[in-house]
């Protein structure tokens, strides 16, 4: 498993990043973080899992409640901010190979 | 499966280099860089001049979704068909600086072709801050929606 790409792929999504900036400051229980969204429960649930499995939320148990938190060291492996930039670009190189593989196409028309 | 484009940005230095290899012939790859119509079609920007020779320069504007227009600029001293293209870039209205770009253009196959591009900052610290634009960008977005949604959970 690429763990690196997985956590890539898990702060690719808005909702994600948002629950990350929630439990930036302080530990919360998945009530207190659904709470300050619109998404149905089981959706923020679902999220809290994909967080915790690619390492970037830990959860503590805390009597009944369980608390999640930020996985620092995890968070660290993210700080390197290239894969952004480098998407950004794949997208741009994407773009331009389509295109061109349209013009290749469109010539070959032309030309017949 | 291999990432088709790798960016490589050693700790502590002012260069990055992005490599990209296409599946098209090196011909067609380099035609994306030469021909204006083309440039506008991937790049998502207008090309207001274009010329491609030595001692030419470039002068592009896109326009974001608020309506607001961000020139690029720079230009070119080395142009080689097929080969490569020298030139700096500049953000207009950014505190930045221009930037060098080294791209070069090499045939792998007669279907395959890859791109170098080697860029060089003017300091180690305004490379970081560009490379971190996109992540940074990403987070405001996330940060504005948390905004959003604390206003609206006190007004309703």
């Amino acid at each position: 498993m690429n763990l690196r790409r997985d956590v890539f792929q898990a702060i690719a999504d808005p909702t994600r990043r948002a629950i990350l900036l929630l439990v930036a400051t302080q530990s919360m229980t998945a009530g207190a973080i659904a709470s300050n969204f619109d998404t149905a429960r089981p959706t923020v649930s679902k999220h809290l899992q994909i967080l915790t499995e690619c390492e970037l939320l830990r959860q503590t148990q805390n009597g009944r409640e369980v608390y999640y938190h930020i996985n620092a060291k995890s968070m660290k492996e993210v700080a390197d901010f290239i894969e952004p930039f480098r998407q950004i670009w794949d997208e741009r190189f994407n773009k331009l190979e389509e295109i061109m593989k349209n013009y290749e196409k469109s010539n070959r028309k032309m030309k017949s | 499966m291999e990432r088709k484009t790798q960016v490589h940005a050693e700790d502590g230095k002012q260069e990055l280099i992005i490599t990209r290899e296409f599946d098209l012939p090196l011909e067609l790859l380099f035609k994306a860089y030469e021909e204006a119509e083309i440039v506008e079609q991937w790049m998502g920007t207008k090309v207001l001049k274009l010329e491609n020779k030595k001692h030419g320069s470039y002068l592009f504007e896109t326009t974001d979704p608020m309506g607001n227009k961000h020139g690029f600029n720079g230009v070119i001293h080395d142009f080689i068909p097929g080969v490569k293209i020298t030139r700096t870039f500049e953000m207009e209205n950014a505190s930045f600086g221009p930037q060098m770009e080294f791209l070069e253009f090499e045939k792998l196959t007669d279907a395959k072709s890859k791109l170098t591009m080697h860029v060089v900052y003017r300091s180690n610290e305004i490379r970081d801050q560009i490379l971190k634009l996109p992540f940074v960008q990403g987070i405001n977005m996330a940060h504005n929606r948390i905004e959003e949604l604390l206003k609206n959970g006190i007004t309703h």
